[in-house]
C-alpha cells in the first residue's frame, strides 16, 4: 500500500491519473472502515485532507458551491438557510465525530443506497463538480448515480465539489432506523418545494439499488398543487392529495430485504415519510410551521 | 512511511509505519498512549474519540498519514489540555471568554475524591473529576472518548440541557453504566464550572 | 506499474521510542499494580465510597488487557471458519509459513498435549478444528508474526477446503429421526438423561398436578414466545498478552471473569501443570457474561510457546463477535391458569434454548431457565421442561440473567394476558399472586430470605408518571418541537404524528450465585501491617473486577472489619487461590464474604497479638468485646486500648482462607426438585414509552425500577448496577439481536454498524427505588444485585408497546417490521 499526499488540487489530479485505482480518502469514515476490517486493501490510498479548498464553500447567487470535504457539522451549523434540507439529513449522519470528519464527496464517492446526503441532494437539485487532468464537468446529480455502490465518475476524476441549488422554499428531511442517533438509514426521504418554478422535488435512500427521486409522485404533485392553485392560495394540502403522493413515492422504491428491514416496511415507511415532510414543508411555506430544536 | 505530527502538545515522530494503519494504532501501539480505546474500530462507538486540530474525531477513522503535521490531544493530554484552556480562556469553555474565573477559583469547586491514589496528586481535568464522583466510570473502557467528547462540550455550551448532553455524546457507547451516571457527571461539570465562574 | 517485492511492502514490525518502553527487559508494559486507596470518612460499608482504580481509568492510565506491550512482542491472528457446518478435507499452510514475517502457523496436528479441547463444564470445544467444523467463526489456524497486517496476510494464505455438512439449525433439525449428531460419540455426564444426542441438557421439574389443578381455572392463556440472539457486547475487545519464561511455562496477561476457570482449562491443552501458567488480570473492559468462556488465552499461549516470544492477541469488534458465546435465544411455550378471582392455578412450560455447536454453559442456563421459569409467584401446580439444543449456530452461554432473561419475557407476557382476560389491573394481579418470603417454589425449596414482590411492585407504580409529550417546549416563538425527545429521534420521523404512549409493568426473579450442588467458594488473602506508622491493610484474591465495583468494596470491607484508613488492592492473579466468577450476582457475596471472612481472622490475630503484648495492662482486653476501628483497638464501649501500630510494630498478620456459602443441591433430573439455589434477588420496572405507531419506531421515556439490595455495601455502585442492567434489558427488547441465516447458520450482522447497542440518545431516565431488607444467611445481609434489573426490564418494555400498539407481540426484540405489519 502506498500513501500518496498531494499538496495541492492539482496534485491529487496529477496522481489519480497516474493510480487510477489510487482510493480517494478524505474523512475516512467508509475507507478506513474497510481497511480496519480488511474488507479493502487498496495499492494507493490518495489523502485529500491537505487541500484546503475542499472544505470550503461559497454562497453564490444561484447555488452554493460546496467543497467536496465539507465537514457535515460546518454544512448543519453554517448553512441552514441555504441548504436546509442537507443541514437537516447531515444532522443524520452517524454520530459528532464522524460529522466532524465526513463529508459529501465520501457519499458520493462511495454512491451507497444508504448515504444519507443523497435524497436531500437529489430534492435540491445539483450537479456533482468532477474534474481530472483531461479537464472539469459538470455531472447532474440525475445522472449521478449509475447503480449499485456505482456512479458517474470516471477513474481518473475526483470530486472537487457540489454545486447545490440554494433553497427557494422549504426542505425537509427524515430517515428510519432503529436507533434514536448513530444509525445507518433502513430509509430515508428529502423533500424539497421550489416556489420559484412551482415544482416540488424528491429523493429517497435505501430503498432502491440507487438513491432515485420519486418522479411520478412528484409529477403528480406538481399538477394537482398548480390545478389546486395552492401554490397562490397556500391552502392546506388536501389528504387526498398527501396520500396519493405518498402512495406514489412508495411505489418509486424498489427495496430487498436485508439485515436493517424488510423490504415491505421500507415500501411503508417511504410512504409515511413522504406524507409526513409533504406536510411539514407545505406548513413552513404557508408560514405557520413549527420549529424543530434538535434537527440542524 | 514516517509521520510527524504532535500528541499532547510533543512534537513525535513515527517510523516505519505502515500506510493501513490508523491514527488508533499509532498512537497505542508506537507511541505509548493506549489511553483512546479501540472497542469496534468502525467509528460506532467513540471510545477512540481524540481531538485532531481541536475537533472531536474517531481516531480509528483517520489514516495515520492523514495526521502529519497536525495535532491531537488524546485523554493522556486532558488535563493539560484543560488547564490550558482555563489559564487562556478562564472561565472554563465560555466561549466570550465574558464569565471568566481564575483557574485556582475553578478547583475550589473541585470536590477532591473522598478516596485518592497513593503517590502524586494527580491533577485531573474538571469532567474527569466529574466522571469519578459522579460514579460514571465502571468497567472505564468508553470512559476515555467520552471525557474527551464531553469536556469539548463543555468548552462550547458551557450549560447544556439534558437533550444537548445527550446529543453531544450520542456517538460515544457505554456498556456498562445505563447513561445516567455520565449524564450526572456532565451536569455536575457544568455546574462546578459554573459556579466557579461566578465565584 | 511496478510491483514491489513482498519484503520491502510488508509492515515493519511495531517499535517504540526507546523513552516509552518499559525498564526491565522483560516486563511487559501495561502489568497491574497494587493501588492503594485512603479514605478521609471512614470509608466502610454502606458508603458510597468512590473507585480505587477511578484516576486511572479517566487519565487514560489503566492498562486494559488490550493495551499490553512488550519488547519484541508478536502478534497473533485466527483464521476462522467461514461456513458453519463442514469436513475439513485439506489445510495448507505452508504458503503462510514461509510469509516474511511470520513466526508460526498453528493447526490442530501442532497441538503440544494429549488434551486438546476445553470447555466450562463439558470439554467439547476444540482449541483448533479437528476434521470438522461445527459453526461459523470457529478458530480452524492461528499465526504469529511481527505487524498484525502481517498475521492477517499470512492467515489469509492458508488454503482450507471444506465439504459442506447438513446443518441444525433449530430443534426440528436437531431431533429429526435421521439427524447428523453435531457432537459424535458423547459421554459428558449428560448424555445419560437426554432424549437425543443433539440435546445438550433436559431439566424438568414436576410438582403438584398441572392438569388436574387446569379443571379448577376459570380462564387459561397459553402463548409462544421467541427471544433473540443477544450479545454481551462489551466494549474491550476480547485481548491479552502471553509471554513465556524461562522455566517453559508461560505469564499470561488476560481480561476474563474467572481466572482459574481459564487456568483449569488451559495448562491441560498446553501440556503444562498449573503452575507454570501464571495468569494475571488486565484491565477487562466489561465482561457480562462473555468472559466465563476461554477466547484467545489458549491461542496465544501457544503461539509464544512456540516461538518463544510474547505474543499479543486482540480481537476487533467483527472477530469478537464470533470470540465469545452469545445469550441463547430461545423458544417458549407457556400455558398459565387462573380463577376468575384472580388466583393463579398452573403453568405448563417447555423452553427449548438453543446452545450452538459447543455446550459452554447450556447446562446450566438449563437449570436456572426451568427452575425460575415460574417466576416471582406462587404457583403448586406446575410441570415444566427446559432443555438446551446442539445446533451449528453460533454457542451460546453465559450472558446477565442466564437463563432466567428468556423466562422472565415470557411469564410477563402471560400475567399481562391473564390479567386482561380477567380484566383486572395488572399490578394488582401480579401482586395477588407475588411470593413471599416462606414460599414454596416448584423445586421445593423454600424462600426463606425477604421477597418483597408486591412491594417492589407498588413502588414502581406509585411514582408519578413522566409528564405527556415532553418533546413539546414552549419558546419565545411559539411551541417547537425538540426532535430528540421523539421516536426516531434525531432522524426526524415524527412531530408528534403516530405518536402513542403505553405503560407497562414486569418483576422479575432470578438466583444469585452458582447453583445445584456446585462449591460455589471464594478465596482471600489479607495482610496487615504497618508501614510508615499507619496501619495498612491489603486484599489479594483471584476476583475479577470487571467493571463492577468489587475492588471498591473489598476495600470498604477490609476498614470496616479492621479499623484502617489505607486499603491495598493486590492485582488479581493465579498466586492466590480462585475467587470463583465475577458472575451470577455472586462475586461481592462471595468474594465480599471471603474478604470480611479472612479480615476477621486478622483482627481475631491482632487482639491475640494485643493481648499478649498489652493484656496485663487493662482487664477490658480479657473480658470486653473488642473491636478494630480508626486505627486503633477499641471496646464495643468506644474506650481505646492500643493503638494498631503498637499492636503489629513490625510483624505483619497474613492469612489466606476460603469461605463457602451455605451448600446447595442438584435438581432431581426427574421431577426437578432440590434446593438448588443459593438466594433469589427480585426487580421491578415501569416502562413507560412513545411508539409512532405508523413507523413502528420506538421511544422508551422511563424505565423506573425498585430493587431490593439487602443492603447496599455502596450505594453509588448499586446504582450504576441497576441502571446498567436496566438499559442492557431494554437494548434487546427495541434492537439489539444477532441475526443467524436460517439457510446458511452465519451470522449476518457482526459488527457495530449492524447490532445495535442503545446510545445515550435512546436511553429514558431510569429513576431507582432501592429496598435494603436483609438476608440474614449472606454478609451484612446483602443480595447479589447485578442481574436481577436485565431480567424485569425487558417485558416491562414489551408490556408498554403493547399497551401503546395493542399488539401481541411475542418475540424480542420488537422491530418496526412487527409494529407495523409488514
Amino acid at each position: 500500500m502506498d500513501f500518496l499526499r498531494p499538496a495541492s488540487w492539482e496534485e491529487a489530479l496529477a496522481a489519480k491519473a497516474e493510480h487510477p485505482t489510487a482510493v480517494p480518502i478524505a474523512g475516512g469514515t467508509d475507507v478506513m472502515v474497510e481497511i480496519n476490517f480488511d474488507h479493502r486493501r487498496p495499492e494507493y490510498l490518495l489523502d485529500l485532507n491537505r487541500i484546503g479548498e475542499l472544505s470550503e464553500w461559497e454562497v453564490g447567487q444561484e447555488s452554493v458551491r460546496l467543497g467536496a470535504s465539507v465537514p457535515y457539522s460546518s454544512i448543519m451549523e453554517h448553512l441552514r438557510a441555504e441548504l436546509p434540507g442537507l443541514a437537516l439529513a447531515s444532522h443524520t449522519v452517524a454520530s459528532p465525530q464522524i460529522r466532524n470528519r465526513g463529508g459529501v464527496g465520501g457519499n458520493l464517492g462511495t454512491a451507497s443506497p444508504a448515504g444519507d446526503a443523497h435524497p436531500a441532494l437529489l430534492a435540491a437539485d445539483c450537479e456533482v463538480e468532477a474534474e481530472s487532468v483531461r479537464g472539469t464537468r459538470l455531472i447532474p446529480i440525475d445522472a449521478f448515480y449509475t447503480g449499485v455502490k456505482r456512479n458517474a465518475l470516471e477513474p481518473d476524476e475526483l470530486i472537487r465539489a457540489v454545486h447545490i441549488r440554494k433553497a427557494d422554499g422549504p426542505q425537509q428531511y427524515s430517515k428510519v432506523g432503529t436507533r434514536n442517533a448513530m444509525v445507518i438509514a433502513v430509509c430515508a426521504f428529502g423533500i424539497a418545494l421550489h416556489p420559484e418554478t412551482r415544482t416540488v422535488r424528491t429523493g429517497i435512500g435505501s430503498a432502491a439499488p440507487t438513491p432515485i427521486r420519486a418522479k411520478e409522485a412528484e409529477e403528480f404533485l406538481n399538477a394537482a398543487l398548480e390545478e389546486g392553485g395552492f401554490w397562490e392560495n397556500g391552502k392546506i394540502i388536501t389528504p387526498a392529495i398527501a396520500q396519493q403522493f405518498a402512495a406514489l413515492a412508495s411505489g418509486a422504491c424498489n427495496p430487498i430485504d436485508d439485515v436493517r428491514g424488510t423490504a415491505r416496511y421500507r415500501r411503508h415507511a417511504v410512504g409515511i415519510m413522504a406524507r409526513r415532510t409533504l406536510g411539514w414543508t407545505w406548513e413552513q411555506y404557508r408560514g405557520v410551521g413549527r420549529t424543530l430544536e434538535g434537527a440542524a | 512511511m514516517r509521520v510527524n505530527f504532535t500528541v499532547n502538545g510533543r512534537q513525535q515522530e513515527a517510523d516505519d509505519v505502515w500506510e493501513g494503519e490508523s491514527l488508533l494504532y499509532v498512537l497505542r501501539e508506537r507511541m505509548g498512549l493506549p489511553g483512546s480505546k479501540n472497542a469496534c474500530e468502525q467509528g460506532e462507538c467513540g471510545s477512540c474519540t481524540v481531538r485532531l486540530d481541536g475537533v472531536p474525531v474517531c481516531a480509528c477513522l483517520v489514516a495515520a498519514g492523514q495526521v502529519e503535521g497536525r495535532e491531537v490531544v488524546t485523554v493522556e493530554g486532558l488535563a493539560d489540555y484543560a488547564k490550558h484552556r482555563e489559564d487562556a480562556h478562564p472561565g472554563g469553555g465560555c466561549a466570550s471568554g465574558a464569565c471568566g474565573t481564575t483557574l485556582d477559583a475553578a478547583k475550589r469547586w473541585q470536590s477532591r475524591p473522598t478516596d485518592g491514589q497513593t503517590g502524586e496528586a494527580v491533577e485531573l481535568a474538571p469532567i474527569q473529576q466529574a466522571f469519578i464522583d459522579a460514579g460514571a466510570v465502571q468497567c472505564g473502557f468508553c470512559t476515555p472518548g467520552l471525557l474527551v467528547a464531553a469536556d469539548e462540550l463543555l468548552e462550547n455550551t458551557p450549560s447544556p440541557s439534558d437533550q444537548d448532553i445527550r446529543e453531544a455524546l450520542s456517538g460515544n457507547l457505554c456498556r456498562c453504566t445505563g447513561y445516567e451516571k455520565i449524564l450526572d457527571a456532565v451536569r455536575l461539570a457544568a455546574a462546578r464550572q459554573g459556579e466557579a465562574a461566578q465565584s | 506499474m511496478t510491483t514491489r517485492p513482498e519484503a520491502t511492502t510488508r509492515p515493519e514490525a511495531t517499535t517504540r521510542p526507546a523513552a516509552t518502553t518499559p525498564k526491565a527487559q522483560n516486563t511487559p508494559s501495561g502489568t497491574p499494580t497494587k493501588i492503594t486507596q485512603g479514605s478521609p470518612t471512614k470509608g466502610g460499608i454502606g458508603e458510597s465510597t468512590l473507585r480505587p482504580d477511578g484516576t486511572l481509568k479517566v487519565t487514560g492510565e489503566f492498562a486494559y488487557s488490550s493495551d499490553m506491550w512488550h519488547e519484541d512482542m508478536l502478534w497473533g491472528q485466527t483464521l476462522r471458519s467461514t461456513v458453519a457446518h463442514a469436513e475439513i478435507v485439506s489445510i495448507d499452510t505452508s504458503e503462510a509459513l514461509a510469509t516474511s514475517g511470520v513466526y508460526a502457523v498453528m493447526t490442530y496436528d501442532d497441538l503440544p498435549a494429549a488434551m486438546k479441547n476445553y470447555g466450562l463444564e463439558i470439554q467439547d470445544t476444540p482449541v483448533l478444528a479437528h476434521g470438522k467444523v461445527r459453526h461459523h467463526g470457529e478458530p480452524v489456524a492461528i499465526v504469529a508474526a511481527d505487524h498484525p497486517e502481517t498475521a492477517r496476510r499470512a492467515a489469509a494464505k492458508i488454503r482450507i477446503e471444506y465439504r459442506e455438512l447438513p446443518l441444525i439449525t433449530d430443534e426440528a433439525s436437531a431431533t429429526a429421526p435421521d439427524a447428523v449428531l453435531v457432537h459424535e460419540g458423547r459421554d459428558d455426564h449428560h448424555i445419560g438423561h437426554v432424549p437425543h444426542p443433539n440435546i445438550v441438557h433436559r431439566q424438568p421439574i414436576i410438582r403438584g398436578d398441572a392438569d388436574e389443578a387446569a379443571k379448577r381455572a376459570d380462564v387459561i392463556v397459553t402463548g409462544e414466545y421467541t427471544f433473540g440472539m443477544q450479545d454481551q457486547a462489551f466494549l474491550g475487545p476480547e485481548s491479552g498478552l502471553a509471554v513465556p519464561s524461562e522455566d517453559g511455562g508461560v505469564e499470561l496477561y488476560v481480561a476474563t471473569q474467572w481466572l482459574h476457570s481459564d487456568l483449569g482449562q488451559i495448562a491441560p491443552v498446553l501440556g503444562l501443570p498449573e503452575d507454570k501458567v501464571r495468569m494475571t488480570l488486565s484491565g477487562v473492559g466489561g465482561a457480562f457474561g462473555g468472559r466465563e468462556d476461554i477466547s484467545m488465552q489458549i491461542h496465544a499461549c501457544l503461539l509464544a510457546l512456540r516461538t518463544g516470544k510474547p505474543v499479543k492477541i486482540v480481537y476487533n469488534r467483527f472477530e469478537s463477535f464470533f470470540g465469545h458465546v452469545h445469550r441463547h435465544p430461545a423458544k417458549l411455550h407457556y400455558e398459565h391458569g387462573a380463577t376468575k378471582d384472580g388466583k393463579l392455578t398452573h403453568m405448563k412450560c417447555r423452553i427449548v434454548l438453543d446452545g450452538g455447536a459447543y455446550a459452554s454453559a447450556s447446562p446450566a442456563v438449563v437449570g436456572n431457565a426451568s427452575s425460575l421459569s415460574v417466576g416471582p409467584y406462587k404457583i403448586e401446580d406446575v410441570d415444566i421442561e427446559a432443555v438446551a439444543l446442539y445446533t451449528n449456530n453460533p454457542p451460546c452461554g453465559a450472558m446477565r440473567g442466564f437463563g432466567a432473561v428468556q423466562a422472565c419475557f415470557a411469564y410477563e407476557a402471560q400475567m399481562d394476558k391473564l390479567a386482561a382476560k380477567l380484566d383486572m389491573d395488572p399490578v394488582e394481579f401480579r401482586q395477588l399472586n407475588a411470593m413471599e418470603q416462606g414460599t414454596l417454589l416448584p423445586t421445593g425449596q423454600v424462600c426463606d430470605s425477604p421477597a418483597p414482590v408486591a412491594e417492589l411492585l407498588r413502588r414502581v407504580k406509585a411514582r408519578p408518571l413522566p409528564p405527556e409529550q415532553e418533546w413539546l417546549t414552549a419558546g419565545a416563538a411559539g411551541t417547537s418541537v425538540d426532535v430528540r425527545a421523539l421516536p426516531g429521534g434525531l432522524s426526524n420521523t415524527t412531530h408528534g404524528e403516530g405518536v402513542v404512549r403505553g405503560v407497562g409493568y414486569a418483576v422479575g426473579l432470578k438466583n444469585v450465585g452458582f447453583s445445584e450442588g456446585f462449591d460455589d467458594y471464594s478465596t482471600a488473602r489479607v495482610r496487615m501491617e504497618v508501614i510508615n506508622g499507619e496501619p495498612v491493610a491489603t486484599v489479594h484474591t483471584a476476583m475479577a473486577e470487571v467493571g463492577q465495583g468489587g475492588v471498591t468494596v473489598h476495600a470498604q470491607i477490609a476498614r470496616t472489619e479492621l479499623g484502617v484508613n489505607q486499603v491495598t488492592i493486590h492485582p488479581a492473579d493465579t498466586r492466590v487461590g480462585s475467587a470463583g466468577s465475577t458472575s451470577a450476582s455472586r462475586q461481592t457475596y462471595v468474594t465480599g464474604g471471603a474478604v470480611k471472612n479472612s479480615c476477621e481472622a486478622v483482627r481475631e490475630k491482632v487482639l491475640e497479638l494485643g493481648r499478649t503484648k498489652f493484656g496485663t495492662y487493662h482487664p477490658a482486653w480479657a473480658t470486653a468485646e473488642l473491636l478494630l476501628e480508626g486505627g486503633k483497638v477499641v471496646t464495643d464501649g468506644g474506650e481505646v486500648l492500643a493503638d494498631l501500630a503498637d499492636v503489629l510494630e513490625d510483624e505483619a498478620i497474613d492469612i489466606e482462607l476460603e469461605w463457602r456459602h451455605r451448600p446447595t443441591e442438584a435438581f432431581d433430573l426427574r421431577t426437578g426438585q432440590g434446593n438448588g439455589h443459593v438466594q433469589y434477588s427480585f426487580a421491578a420496572h415501569r416502562a413507560v414509552v412513545e411508539v409512532d405507531t405508523e413507523l413502528g419506531l420506538v421511544k422508551v421515556i422511563e424505565l423506573a425500577c425498585a430493587q431490593d439490595v439487602g443492603k447496599a455495601l455502596n450505594p453509588l455502585s448499586v446504582l450504576g448496577q441497576i441502571q446498567g442492567g436496566t438499559l442492557q434489558g431494554m437494548g434487546v427488547a427495541v434492537m439489539e439481536e444477532i441475526i443467524v441465516d436460517p439457510k446458511t447458520a452465519k451470522v449476518r450482522n457482526p459488527s457495530f454498524t449492524d447490532y445495535l447497542l442503545p446510545t445515550i440518545l435512546d436511553t429514558p431516565t431510569i429513576p431507582v427505588d432501592v429496598l435494603e431488607l436483609a438476608d440474614e444467611h449472606a454478609p451484612y445481609g446483602l443480595r447479589g444485585i447485578g442481574e436481577a434489573p436485565t431480567l424485569s426490564s425487558t417485558p416491562a418494555v414489551l408490556a408498554a408497546i403493547r399497551n401503546a400498539t395493542g399488539l401481541e407481540l411475542n418475540r424480542t426484540p420488537v422491530r418496526p417490521e412487527h409494529l407495523t405489519s409488514t
